[in-house]
This record gives structure tokens, C-alpha cells and sequence, in this order.
């Protein structure tokens, strides 16, 4: 059991240390319900849409550490906090649309690199940024979890690799501009929904989204962060375009009984030996 | 055995107008505050385009954080008068008016050779110089109130009509416009009127563009989202409207860009150089 909250951050555009003091104040009013682990949206301390301003921004892990490590002091906070947090990452000479599990005040436990990176209409990432190539479950002090940021976690994929893994829990730090007004919700918060509840339900495991919301030059980001549970069920959501905390527990213990019910998991465990040669074929794009 | 066949597929401008006019309420508060603003200017003309959006301010700021202009030439409809009146009423905001005639018939005086359509222009231009000047007295934002189907037919006066830095509707066709109007209670007598930029006495804009809106709307959505001339002819659309709607568009490229420099560097702005408007570290 770990009590989680997301939080549907507004970010102070491209100003590191307003988003941080932001942040600090955020997590000040959030101290009474005591959470565990803080989920924030992918790039949730400068803004999505930077152009050529990653350069200036980016940070590396290890300054990002010391960055949360110095809110986490400031706030006096007592014992650990964990925070998933989508930042942009400068390593050596490459910069990266990256996530962090940190365990504050002192330990980098994993960094996502996001491999798909949304280059069409609106999003140009593949301009500014260098492609992750990994996707890998890890360890945290509550259970086994991956990190999918974003366009990663639109490919079934990815969602399937990190169940693979041992993930009982795919945290999806993500920016979605709002597009496509016809229907009760946002086309992209609608399809945002079915894939978290699909994914979920195929792999019976949690899906925790956070997702950014503010405008950034008329583009305006979404929200309606959630959560969905190993059954497929939305288990609670965040509103639309405005700031919001969600709390929930997080309960390991759901997951065994609902893969032994619906074991779905251990079929693909099974049965995807028997599909590699098709996919090494498919991609070869030899003709059968 | 029941028999079914699937709907035809197609594009729809119908929208959700509580959301939307939910979505461009927050537009307004967000993109006005980070440039440090809390109020807005509204140049009102009496047709429904900026009695939407000046709608649309007055939700997001109350009618204390919006002023509204009326700036007629001796020229314009006596019926843009009383409905830019009526619209500030039903809405709650004061209208102040400015009449341009003085400083466009300044001009005019000394140009014999002015034709209407260039008398149009600078009206339209001497209406955004008046529009910047109030915003600066009131340290409010301008609004501008150009919505997609003008925007994509380059239908307006450059650095005139499209120079204010928000715009509101200019991701609504016009026909959705007149569905968002409707949601946001302006008055039905503006909203059924005859779309004209009232520039030259008698101008309409379906006569000027040639086709009319219910109908270019349908073609820009499925033009811009690259549906085939076959399907759009299939739907009852005619050769003639398809033409003259991707040749006003495709014209008028230019016209939706800032200007032109001439690229020596490779630092050159907005080419190489590349950050959002919003950037500000």
C-alpha cells in the first residue's frame, strides 16, 4: 500500500526556480495527507513547448536531485518522499525528454528516456531532442513500476515490454494539448482514457497519468490526469485544465488475483516466443 | 438476420460549445496574466464576430476588466452603430466610441486617386492604430476577433484587423462561430445578420468571397484534414466552390506570416534562432 498523489501542475513557462517555489507550496498544502510517492506531469518544471530553450534549461539528473533534494529540506519534510517528475535532461552533449523516480532526499532510483518522440502538427520534439532507447521496469520501496512518457505509452508496446518486467505500476508523466471539441471531453483526453483502461486491463496492473496542464502560447494542456486499476477500472480523475492534487492508495495487493482471474500476462508470456520470428520478419519487411 | 451499413464517414463543425467556451475563458485569463494584463480591449463592430469574443472576455474577466470600442467611419451602416450598442449592453460593458472619419478623410483629401478598397484598408488601419493607443491608455490587452474562415481566405487588412497578439476565435470557422455566439447568449438579430466587414456601403462577405460560409466551412475542414475534390463533389459540393475556396487559401499564405527576412546567418530569427513567444527564462 503507498499512498500516491498526482499532481496536475501548472508550470511557471520556462522558470526553473518560480516552478520549484510553485512546487514547494503545492506539496506544503499536500503535507497533512501525508503521500507517499507525488506523480507530476512530463516536463513539469519548465513547460513543454521550449523550441531551442531545452538547451538553456535542461538539467542534468543529478542537478535535478539536488534541485527536489532542496525543496524537500526546505519543507522540512519528515522521512522519504518519492517523486516521479518529467524534466528535460542534458547528458554530455545530448539532450533528452526524460523522467525521473527519485526517492528524496537522496537516491536516483530510474531514468526514462522518451523513445517516441511526437514530431507531426503541433509537436517537433525530434528537432531539439535525442531518442531514449530503453524501456525497463525497476524496483522502488513500494513494488515494481516503469515510467512511459507521454507518445511512449500510445504504443501498445511499450505498455507490454514494462509488464513484461515485473511493473505493477506504469507512471505516465504527460503534456496533451487539448484538441478536437466535438464530444463531452477532448478528443486527446477521450483517447488518453481508453488506452490507460486497455492497458491496464490487458497487463492487471495500475496506471498512474499525470498530466500537464497551463497554456503555452494558445496551445492549451489538457489535464484530466487518472488512475486505473488492475481491472481496468478508472479508479479516480483529475479535472480538466486546471490545477489539481489526486490522492489514492495504491494497493499491490489487487494485482494477483486479478491476473490469476484474467491471466492475460502469462499468455503473452507464452505465446510471444512463438510471434518474435513475424516480428523480426515484419520488420525486416521481408514478403512472406 | 439484421442487414446495417455504417454511417458515411465526414467531418463535423459542430461543437461542444460549453466546453469550448469554458476552454477559451481560461485561454484569455492565462495568456493575459503571464503578459502581466488583467484587463482586455475590444474593438466591438456590431457583427457577431467581435460580439463573441467580446462575450468571451467579459467571462473571463467580469465586465470591469473589459472595455469595449465602437469606431465607426461616416461611411459604416447605422445599423453597426445600434447593434455594437446593443451588444456592449446585453453584455454589461461600457462602449466608448472614437470616430475615425477625421483621420482617414485626412488622408483621403490629399489622395484623389483613392479607391474604395484602399479607403477600406485604411480604415481598417486606422482602426487598429486607434484600438492600440485606448489599450495603452488602459493598460488593457487587445483582443482580436478574426475567426478561421477569414484567417484562411486572408480576408482581412494585413497588420489592420489581424494585429492584436490574442486571439480568441482564430481556430473557429465562422459557422461555429455563429454556434458559440449562440451559447453565449449574443443577441440573435447580430447573429442572423449578413456577415459584412462594412468597409464599403453595401459590401457582404459571401458576395466577396463568392461562396458562402455554410458551405466554404465545409470544404476548408475537409480540404485542410486532406480529404480528395472526389469526396468533397460527392458530398454536393460544385467544381467552382472547391476551386475558388483552395485558391483564396493558397494565395494567401503570405498573408497569415509575419514578414519576410531575407536569411544570411545561421543565427537568423525565427528560422535557426527558434523559442516560443512565451519564453522568458
Amino acid at each position: 500500500m503507498a499512498r500516491h498523489v498526482i499532481l496536475q501542475f501548472r508550470p511557471e513557462k520556462s522558470r526553473l526556480r518560480e516552478s520549484l517555489a510553485r512546487l514547494r507550496a503545492h506539496l506544503e498544502a499536500l503535507r497533512p495527507q501525508a503521500p507517499e510517492v507525488v506523480v507530476l506531469p512530463e516536463t513539469a518544471l519548465t513547460g513543454y513547448f521550449l523550441q531551442g530553450g531545452v538547451r538553456e534549461l535542461a538539467l542534468t539528473r543529478f542537478e535535478l536531485l539536488e534541485l527536489l533534494s532542496q525543496v524537500h529540506k526546505e519543507l522540512a519534510w519528515e522521512g522519504l518522499l518519492d517523486v516521479v517528475v518529467g524534466f528535460y535532461e542534458r547528458d554530455e552533449g545530448a539532450y533528452y525528454n526524460s523522467a525521473a523516480y527519485l526517492e528524496l532526499p537522496h537516491r536516483i532510483v530510474h531514468v526514462h528516456r522518451k523513445v517516441f518522440l511526437p514530431t507531426y502538427g503541433v509537436f517537433d520534439e525530434e528537432r531539439y531532442l535525442a531518442r531514449g532507447r530503453r524501456v525497463e521496469a525497476f524496483n522502488t520501496r513500494f513494488g515494481r513500476a516503469a515510467i512511459l512518457i507521454c507518445e511512449d505509452f500510445w504504443h501498445s508496446i511499450t505498455g507490454a515490454i514494462a509488464a513484461l518486467d515485473g511493473a505493477e505500476v506504469i507512471y505516465v508523466p504527460a503534456a496533451s494539448p487539448a484538441r478536437g471539441f466535438q464530444g463531452e471531453r477532448p478528443e486527446n483526453v477521450e483517447r488518453w482514457r481508453t488506452l490507460a483502461r486497455a492497458v491496464a486491463a490487458e497487463h492487471g496492473l495500475y496506471v498512474v497519468l499525470a498530466s500537464l496542464v497551463g497554456f503555452e502560447a494558445g496551445k492549451g494542456m489538457s489535464g484530466g490526469s487518472l488512475v486505473v486499476g488492475p481491472e481496468g477500472r478508472l479508479l479516480a480523475e483529475a479535472p480538466l485544465f486546471e490545477e489539481a492534487a489526486l490522492l489514492f492508495t495504491l494497493d499491490r495487493e489487487r494485482i494477483p488475483p486479478v491476473r490469476y482471474d484474467s491471466p492475460l500476462l502469462s499468455d503473452l508470456e507464452a505465446a510471444l516466443p512463438l510471434l518474435l520470428p513475424d516480428l523480426e520478419r515484419v520488420l525486416a519487411k521481408e514478403v512472406p | 438476420m439484421r442487414i446495417l451499413e455504417a454511417p458515411k464517414p465526414g467531418e463535423t463543425l459542430e461543437l461542444n460549445w460549453a466546453l469550448v467556451a469554458d476552454f477559451l475563458t481560461r485561454f484569455l485569463r492565462e495568456e493575459l496574466a503571464w503578459r502581466g494584463y488583467d484587463k482586455a480591449i475590444v474593438a466591438v463592430s456590431g457583427g457577431v464576430d467581435s460580439a463573441t469574443t467580446l462575450a468571451l472576455a467579459v467571462r473571463a474577466l467580469g465586465p470591469e476588466g473589459v472595455h469595449a470600442l465602437f469606431l465607426p467611419h461616416r461611411q459604416s451602416s447605422p445599423l453597426s452603430r445600434e447593434h455594437a450598442h446593443l451588444v456592449a449592453g446585453s453584455f454589461g460593458v461600457r462602449l466608448e466610441e472614437v470616430d475615425i472619419t477625421p483621420m482617414v478623410e485626412g488622408y483621403a483629401a490629399q489622395t484623389p486617386d483613392l479607391t474604395p478598397h484602399r479607403k477600406g484598408n485604411l480604415m481598417a488601419r486606422a482602426r487598429m492604430m486607434v484600438l492600440f493607443d485606448k489599450a495603452e491608455a488602459y493598460r488593457a490587452l487587445p483582443l482580436g476577433t478574426g475567426n478561421k474562415t477569414e484567417r484562411l481566405f486572408g480576408y482581412y487588412t494585413w497588420h489592420g484587423d489581424d494585429s492584436p497578439p490574442l486571439n480568441p476565435l482564430g481556430d473557429l470557422y465562422k459557422t461555429q462561430v455563429w454556434g458559440l455566439a449562440r451559447y453565449l447568449g449574443v443577441p440573435e438579430v447580430v447573429v442572423r445578420k449578413v456577415p459584412t466587414a462594412d468597409l464599403i456601403p453595401g459590401q457582404t462577405d459571401e458576395e466577396d468571397l463568392g461562396v458562402r460560409y455554410l458551405r466554404a466551412d465545409v470544404i476548408l475542414e475537409h480540404y485542410l484534414k486532406g480529404y480528395s475534390d472526389a469526396y468533397l463533389l460527392a458530398l454536393g459540393y460544385t467544381e467552382e466552390e472547391i476551386r475558388r475556396v483552395k485558391e483564396r487559401v493558397n494565395r494567401t499564405h503570405w498573408k497569415r506570416a509575419l514578414p519576410t527576412a531575407a536569411l544570411l546567418s545561421s543565427t537568423a530569427i525565427g528560422e535557426f534562432y527558434l523559442r516560443p513567444l512565451d519564453y522568458r527564462p
